[in-house]
């Protein structure tokens, strides 16, 4: 240790090529960082095997079949998302989605309320029962585990409260299906992708040229090639592959906008840092004059929001509103795919990709043991062991934070 | 002599039937570090307490360069440009440094405003400037802060009391949890704190860290003041016979005969027992 003040060595910024920032990649994956990459390789390993033992797994049919599937948890698990972010958990997400789909189902079968303002009205509700939730648990400290457990029972009661003697209500065709009928023609999916890339290239260019101008590293043009480049890929592999079947799914933009979104609002907004930070240490938050019951309180309003969406979706890829709506496995698919996905219970950590990629590992495993034809007892036990295997990643990851 | 930064006179305060302070008084100059020291139970942190608003003393006349201020709650302390640093220190340690520093005032800028956009470029060159004007050596910015050293972590709950520009910053402790090598750069750091011309107030147990950086000794014992020393032409053994309050102190003799022996500047390298 020098005693003079001398600058550290390792204050100087790491080189601008792709060795480089390879090396800080690895670097953070060693100390425990691991972002998305374990669920990634999972993902590849489970395309391949569900590939091998059916040459149907990667077809277009199967794949837009899979996207639909996974729309409505999905969007469920965006919501949940945030609230793993407080380190906190909400249960009551796949009720809430089943009360928010009967309400749309009578509004629209038994009012006659026109589509939009069934929509509007259904997620409405799913805003009002987080916001009853959260008064529980930011202002009143009641844990969030029991408040949720309650409205997992309770949310549950008023659904078949609600849609009484009937049981199930069918949607008419039209309206509320068409979010899952309606398929992007390729020139709306391309014209969607162009603009994706104008947008994204402009902001990073700029981001660039701000950070050059104040002499800070910024990355560079190579790396910027690089992420266009797979961001391309992946848009474009989604874009052919899905037009060879009927498009792109709208619920699937709808979706994939939505983790977009939020994660744009969480890694760049005050509101977004906020949340991290009171995941992180919320006595932190609170001393350094965030409003922390505020913050608590939105996350559980948009936790509502989402399972109402969810519900929606869920409606109408069923054509139907039922008593087992939101019931079963919804809630436990939707906070299993954000841990798969990265997202730390423990919270603070995590990004909204993980509700995307999570969600899709949890769906490509039911629908490939689907495929094969496997009884449902197995894909429980796959699901469970997937889910453990990825808790215990997490676990580890943060002992290796630590140490 | 130079005006105080802040001044605290005739500081009373009861919890219940315990007198905590008992008409104590302080002062802190700029450009200047004090140490506070004193047993545990003496009032140090009663006094830290009053005068950075976390709980107000009962009686008492705080003078802020020389105008009397009422301490009501830790905003009122703030906005006079005193910046307290608590022990534990606040860290979210999922976060990287910059929003750390920034944490509950990041920066937005234009209609980036409106949602709250964080400026992270502005904040980013701010961090930068902030720490190498620190000499807080941190090997990036965007480092999320629980992978830092404890003297790292420290210097960075440091440099987020300096982003208000205070006048005044206390210090509860600083060292407490620290190894020597992270000891040696925190007490450099509170050096720079007064080489820029501010009043620093050093809460330490550690006679070895109040030596070789305070100007000043302030003696808390049992609610009082009890010596008021220019580091310089005092001895460890003086100290520690104030804060136990008794000349014959095993320690104290100890201390004095070991000086004796030694030689040894103030200031010296040794850790004195507590």
């Amino acid at each position: 240790m020098t005693t003079s003040p001398s600058p550290d060595p390792r204050l100087i910024a790491t080189g601008n090529n792709v060795r480089s920032y390879a090396q800080s990649w690895g670097r953070r994956v060693r100390h425990g960082q691991l972002g998305v990459l374990p669920v990634v390789l999972g993902l590849i390993v489970i395309a391949v095997v569900f590939q091998t033992a059916n040459p149907n797994f990667l077809t277009p049919l199967n794949l837009t079949n899979l996207t639909l599937q996974v729309a409505a948890t999905g969007t469920i698990s965006v919501g949940i998302f945030l609230v793993l972010l407080l380190g906190e958990v909400d249960l009551s997400v796949g009720s809430i989605s089943g009360v928010c789909a009967a309400v749309l189902g009578v509004l629209v079968v038994n009012q006659g309320f026109g589509t939009a303002a069934a929509i509007l009205t259904a997620v409405a509700v799913g805003i009002a029962i987080g916001l009853f939730q959260s008064l529980f648990i930011a202002r009143l400290g009641v844990p969030a585990f029991v408040v949720t457990l309650a409205g997992l029972i309770a949310w549950q009661g008023l659904q078949l409260y609600i849609l009484g003697g009937q049981g199930t209500i069918n949607l008419p065709t039209g309206g509320i299906t068409e979010l899952t009928s309606t398929f992007l023609s390729p020139a709306v999916w391309w014209s969607l992708v162009a603009a994706i890339i104008v947008i994204n290239l402009a902001v990073q260019l700029n981001e660039r040229r701000q950070r050059r101008n104040a002499g800070l590293p910024a990355r560079s043009l190579v790396q910027i090639a690089l992420r266009q480049t797979l961001l391309i890929s992946i848009l474009a592999a989604a874009g052919i592959v899905l037009s060879q079947d009927r498009g792109v799914p709208l619920a699937l933009v709808i979706f994939t906008g939505f983790v977009v979104i939020v994660g744009i609002v969480m890694t760049r907004t005050r509101y977004g840092q906020s949340v991290y930070a009171v995941g992180g240490n919320s006595e932190a938050a609170r001393r350094a004059g965030m409003k922390v019951q505020l913050i608590r309180t939105s996350v559980f309003v948009i936790a509502g929001m989402f399972a109402a969406i969810g519900g929606i979706l869920a409606a109408s890829r069923l054509f139907a509103v039922s008593q087992s709506s939101g019931s079963g496995d919804v809630l436990l698919n939707a906070i299993a795919a954000v841990v798969i996905g990265g997202t730390s219970l423990f919270g603070g950590r995590g990004t909204a990709y993980s509700a995307l990629l999570g969600t899709l590992v949890i769906g490509s495993i039911s629908n490939g043991m689907d495929l094969l034809g496997l009884n449902s007892s197995i894909k429980l036990m796959i699901t469970g062991g997937v889910l453990l295997a990825a808790v215990t990643l997490d676990t580890l990851a943060r002992r290796g934070r630590q140490a | 002599m130079v005006a105080a930064t802040l001044e605290a006179v005739g500081i009373s305060k009861r919890y219940e039937a315990v007198r905590a302070l008992d008409d104590a008084h302080f002062a802190a100059y700029p450009g200047s570090v004090v140490a506070l020291v004193g047993d545990n139970g003496a009032g140090k942190s009663t006094l830290v307490k009053a005068i950075s608003g976390a709980a107000p003393a009962g009686e008492g006349v705080i003078l802020f360069e020389g105008q009397p201020v009422s301490m009501r709650q830790p905003a009122d302390a703030t906005s006079l440009g005193i910046a307290t640093v608590f022990q534990d220190l606040a860290l979210c340690d999922n976060l990287d440094v910059v929003a750390n520093l920034y944490l509950g005032r990041a920066r937005t800028r234009g209609i980036g405003r409106l949602i709250g956009w964080r400026d992270e470029t502005a904040m980013e060159i701010h961090a930068n400037e902030l720490l190498t004007s620190l000499a807080v050596s941190i090997p990036s910015v965007r480092t999320p802060v629980g992978s830092l050293s404890g003297g790292q972590r420290q210097s960075v709950a440091i440099a987020r009391a300096l982003l208000a520009s205070p006048k005044l910053v206390i210090l509860d402790e600083p060292t407490a949890a620290l190894g020597v090598s992270q000891t040696r750069q925190v007490l450099d750091l509170v050096t720079r704190l007064k080489d820029n011309g501010l009043a620093v107030v050093l809460i330490s147990h550690n006679l070895g860290d109040v030596f070789s950086v305070a100007d000043r000794i302030e003696v808390l014992r049992l609610g009082k003041n009890n010596g008021s020393f220019i580091t310089k032409e005092t001895t460890p053994a003086d100290v520690v016979a104030a804060i136990t309050g008794a000349t014959d102190d095993k320690i104290a003799q100890y201390l004095a005969s070991a000086e004796r022996k030694h030689n040894a500047p103030a200031g010296g390298p040794e850790r004195n027992p507590q």
